[in-house]
């Protein structure tokens, strides 16, 4: 067996550069940024080679060098199938809108709960394990968590799951089948979110968004790696992100400059582009006004997994934006349905609301020439149709019922026939 | 007006290691000053050196983001709870 990467060194404030050994902790004692994992890039470049990740699993895993993870040989105690997903040509959307080369990096089947939150929560549920803890927690709003649920189910620990009371159906029996403790808090997100952190202070769990957030967040890199590797080695020149927290556009952006940095993809820019519900859009509001200054927000939108109105990555997410060159779009509830219609009328995939605003906000950056129509895009597409199907409900016609028999189907046929015609 | 204070682990090296404090003082403003000569340091913690309130911290008073009501000039009443917290992740 070779000798483990020796490639995290601990955590360190983003802002002040503080250094911390590696612990479940997330916030810098001192200034109260947020706390990153810190590489020994070096020592990574030293082992990592293209040839090496293809020939790992078919999973996020294959990335292992570049995560704060030491896997033994026999795979990652949770989550093993997590991950590399599809990235899909969209020829047909690509079609519809005018543009050259389309791609649709597509989370919404990721195992095993059919959102990119697989990929964070088996990574910090990994760390839970090796720091010890028994029980897992978090607070979501509804992808996050099915997938704390189900990896506390897998790795036998216990779980606790804060949700806003409203949140949709599927979401809730997606989660209760695991058999957590499910707190229903009456409020926002942003309430849940913040009870939590108190919470977190009081009882010693794994608040896999809070006390494990800095190694939680580098899972989402995972999703930046695959679309380079998918699209054979190179970064797009645009990605399209929905944004909540705003943390997964921050680590896109990071994962391409990593691979970048350690020569595994050619230099280039890649413009990244955030979407936001008009009814909760803090972080394109801030893009759109040119401002570093976030302004909280309370959410009105049926995109329930980006109601965040105090996200605590905007800052960054803005500043990944800017530096990249992107820009970013709202997307109202009707436009959020017509782009989840869209996608599956088009390509044949049912997406959540939160793809659907990604779908809308991409159709606008390409209307307003904020992306070029012959430049490759990617939108990612977080998590599954079948999760929200409520908002769809007295949407779509059913078109006809009939009889078992042979004449009434002749019958029913002509009929949708000639209404098709007129 | 005395109001109760929650203290963020991280804080509670400089508060002896209390979870929550007692505190008199007539706003926001006004409670980061008294907090600071209860416990010197606390302050630097609070706010940058231009006087704004840090960008990773969110103080509720009760429940409610500050932001929402008058920011540091924000009054307090007899018995308000107010918490500090650190911003945290979480969605996309």
């Amino acid at each position: 067996m070779e000798r483990p990467l020796d490639r995290a060194l601990g955590l360190k404030c983003r802002e002040c550069g503080r250094g911390y050994p590696s612990s479940p902790i997330h916030v810098c004692e001192f200034c109260f940024g947020p706390l990153e994992v810190d590489y020994d890039y070096e020592a990574i470049r030293r082992r990592i080679s293209r040839a090496r990740i293809e020939a790992g699993p078919t999973s996020m895993w294959r990335y292992a060098d570049l995560l704060p993870f030491d896997l033994a040989e026999s795979g990652p105690p949770v989550g093993a199938a997590v991950g590399f997903t599809p990235l899909v040509r969209a020829r047909n959307l690509a079609d519809a809108w005018g543009v050259q080369e389309l791609y649709l990096k597509n989370d919404s089947v990721s195992h095993p709960t059919w959102s990119f939150k697989d990929r964070v929560v088996s990574m910090a549920v990994a760390k839970a394990l090796e720091f010890g803890f028994d029980t897992v927690a978090c607070a979501s709003t509804g992808n996050l968590a099915n997938s704390v649920a189900a990896h506390a189910a897998e790795a036998r620990l216990r779980s606790y799951v804060f949700i806003p009371a409203d949140l949709e159906s599927g979401k809730v029996i997606g989660t209760l089948v695991y058999e957590p403790t499910v707190v229903e808090v009456e409020g926002t997100y942003d309430e849940v979110n913040r009870l939590c952190a108190e919470i977190g202070d009081k009882y010693h769990w794994a608040f896999v968004n809070i006390n494990l957030r800095p190694y939680y967040a580098e899972g989402s890199k995972t999703y930046g790696y695959e679309i380079a590797e998918q699209l054979g080695w190179r970064a797009p020149a645009h990605v399209v992100v929905p944004c909540a927290g705003g943390s997964l556009l921050t680590k896109i952006a990071k994962a391409f400059r990593e691979l970048q940095d350690l020569g595994l993809i050619p230099e280039g820019r890649t413009a990244m582009h955030a979407a936001q519900a008009a009814g909760c859009g803090p972080i394109v509001t801030m893009i759109r006004n040119d401002t570093d200054v976030l302004r909280p927000v309370r959410p009105q939108t049926i995109a329930k997994s980006l109601a965040i109105g105090n996200p605590a990555d905007g800052y960054y997410a803005y500043r990944a934006v800017k530096e990249s060159g992107g820009h970013g779009e709202h997307a109202t509830d009707e436009e959020i349905i017509e782009g989840m219609r869209l996608l599956a009328r088009t390509e044949g995939i049912f997406t959540e609301t939160a793809g659907g605003v990604t779908v809308a906000a991409t159709r606008k950056l390409i209307e307003s020439g904020r992306i070029p129509r012959d430049e490759p895009v990617v939108i990612c597409i977080t998590g599954n149709g079948l999760k929200t199907p409520d908002v769809l409900q007295d949407r779509l016609s059913r078109d006809v019922t009939i009889r078992p028999s042979l004449s009434a189907f002749d019958r029913a046929l002509a009929d949708l026939e000639s209404k098709t015609v007129a | 007006m005395a109001v109760l204070v929650r203290i963020p682990t991280p804080l509670r090296s400089l508060t002896r290691g209390a979870a929550e404090v007692q505190a008199d003082a007539s706003n926001v403003q006004d409670l980061i000053d008294v907090l600071e000569s209860q416990y010197p340091g606390l302050r630097d913690r609070l706010v940058e050196n231009g006087g704004e309130l840090r960008r990773f911290i969110n103080i509720y008073i009760n429940q409610e983001d500050i932001r929402f009501l008058q920011g540091a000039s924000t009054t307090l009443k007899q018995g308000d709870e107010v918490s500090i917290v650190p911003a945290i992740a979480g969605g996309v």
